[in-house]
């Protein structure tokens, strides 16, 4: 009930300023970076280590997970500094290669990864570009208070499929026509993961469910 | 908390719509596109961190050298090369020649390049990119070819540069073209637009949105003789969204090294300390050719209308 009371109140509590960091080395983070302004937070582009000590919330974009593998197996300070911040409880939202970045076990694939959550996941699931589609789908638990929840815009782009996850992981979103697989949103404590891209379609729901739990956290902390 | 499982009905999957197609490059940007030839190239561009593949038979330096007609590529080539990698291939289409483009398509790549790299097929039309599921890259030297693109259906943007030369001077030349063409149509006086929008030959609802946001309604790559990670990071700041590299990896002395450190140099764009790191002990690069030495016959941007 509370949380969705918050809801309401686009991303920021009074007194309670969120920095939100999003993980730029490649991929669509300034669509993020965007969406986090829209909801009235501050957002910023990290590319270095250095730029995370002061952030309340990490944002990991769509892009290429096996460059992003790359591009932090070289830079372990970084990759480590992550790795170390979202262990200790900060929360952290993956977009499509974010939830292959942060998931444990990547079928079939030895790539670098955080590997925090415990999903398995299926990168490039439907098939090529070709077979990228769009979809309503049902999130319920971004319902207002006392309202009927209305269906969410999902973009899929060469999405991975969330295969399975352990018992502590609560499944948000499924769609229901692809059997093996059909996870599209999950949270496991303060980790949130979605195959889909929810930072170019203009609603700012998730984000703002995600900017609740950033909240929720510094406000325990 | 208890699990909350949607259950849906059917969640119908709408494919190949002009959102789903402009997305696919969204994803790549901040990334490196790199030509390959062969899947053991393919292999060493993933290895090196590329965000995606471009599938050819010959690069353009060797296009260049060797002379004849260039066209798409060996289906045969292309699936080695899909299957070789888990990221995105794109292959190579003639310009107009949309029976490639379809044959590219049902072979599954993830995005066709409408390319002046290639001999062109069509010397008045290009594909009517609209008409297909995959999304399309297609170059342009200044805004009105950008725009006519776009509105052909184009997904992504890439400035034409002079491919397989070596020489970023024409990159250079079209990003600065087609960024600064956007700054000043969002300072024109909208009684402007219409004429403006005559005079470079683009569709006006174009010209408008484009007044209006300040940016094209696609992503836009640099492309066209990047030859190291110092290029890659002169088009970044200039304000391009990503780059491809062509015979600029694989006719270098040591491919891996250099595209890893193209890659690093496009993430890192604005750290001229890293670009420092990463630009020193790449052995030899390609063999250049200055575009200006050019003739006119041999010049690839000036293909396309």
């Amino acid at each position: 009930m509370q949380r969705n009371l918050a809801h309401k109140r686009c991303g920021l509590i009074q007194g309670v300023f969120l920095k939100i960091g999003i993980l730029s080395l490649q991929g669509d983070f300034a669509e993020h970076l965007h969406v986090i302004k829209q909801c009235g937070v501050e957002g910023r582009l990290i590319k270095r280590s250095s730029q995370i000590s002061d952030i309340d919330g990490l944002i990991i974009p769509g892009g290429e997970s096996t460059a992003i593998a790359k591009l932090t197996s070289s830079d372990v300070t970084i990759f480590d500094t992550i790795r170390k911040k979202i262990s200790s409880g900060m929360p952290v939202y993956g977009t499509c290669m974010g939830a292959i970045f942060l998931a444990n076990e990547i079928e079939g694939s030895a790539q670098g990864r955080l590997g925090l959550m415990s999903i398995k996941v299926r990168r490039n699931g439907y098939g090529p570009q070709k077979s990228s589609f769009e979809s309503e789908i049902d999130i319920p638990c971004l319902a207002a208070d006392g309202k009927d929840n209305e269906t969410f815009h999902a973009v899929f782009i060469r999405a991975p499929l969330i295969l399975s996850c352990s018992p502590a992981v609560n499944v948000l979103a499924s769609l229901d026509d692809n059997k093996e697989g059909s996870i599209v949103m999950a949270k496991e404590k303060n980790m949130l993961v979605s195959t889909f891209h929810p930072e170019l379609t203009g609603d700012l729901r998730i984000h703002r469910y995600f900017l609740d739990m950033v909240k929720s956290s510094k406000l325990t902390n | 908390m208890a699990p909350t499982t949607a259950t849906n009905k059917s969640n119908k999957k709408e494919t190949g719509t002009l959102l789903v197609k402009k997305a696919l490059p969204q994803m790549l940007k901040g990334g490196v596109i790199m030509d390959v030839v062969n899947a053991e190239q393919a292999k060493i561009a993933e290895e090196a961190g590329a965000v995606a593949v471009m599938a050819l038979e010959r690069v353009p330096a060797d296009i260049r050298a060797d002379g004849g007609v260039a066209r798409m590529s060996d289906p045969e080539l292309i699936m080695k090369i899909i299957q070789a990698v888990t990221i995105p291939v794109m292959a190579k289409a003639r310009i107009g020649h949309f029976v490639e483009a379809q044959i590219l398509e049902s072979l599954g790549v993830d995005c066709v390049d409408e390319s002046e790299v290639l001999t062109p097929a069509d010397e008045e039309f290009h594909i009517d990119k609209s008409k297909f599921q995959i999304p399309f890259v297609c170059g342009a030297r200044n805004l009105g070819e950008a725009l006519r693109r776009i509105g052909e259906g184009a997904a992504m943007i890439r400035t034409k540069g002079e491919a397989g030369t070596g020489d970023v001077v024409e990159a250079v030349r079209h990003a600065r073209a087609i960024l600064g063409e956007i700054k000043k149509l969002t300072v024109l006086p909208a009684e402007e637009r219409m004429t403006y929008a005559k005079n470079i030959g683009a569709p006006y609802e174009l010209v408008k949105q484009i007044a209006e946001t300040g940016k094209l309604p696609v992503v836009n790559f640099a492309a066209g003789g990047l030859a190291t990670p110092a290029d890659a990071a002169l088009l970044m700041q200039l304000g391009v969204d990503g780059v491809f590299v062509g015979s600029g990896i694989f006719k270098s002395g040591n491919p891996l090294k250099r595209a890893q450190a193209i890659v690093k140099a496009t993430t890192h764009f604005q750290d001229p300390e890293i670009l420092a790191e990463v630009s020193r002990n790449l052995g030899e690069p390609m063999v250049g050719r200055t575009a200006r030495s050019l003739s006119e016959a041999e010049m690839l941007a000036v293909r396309g209308v």
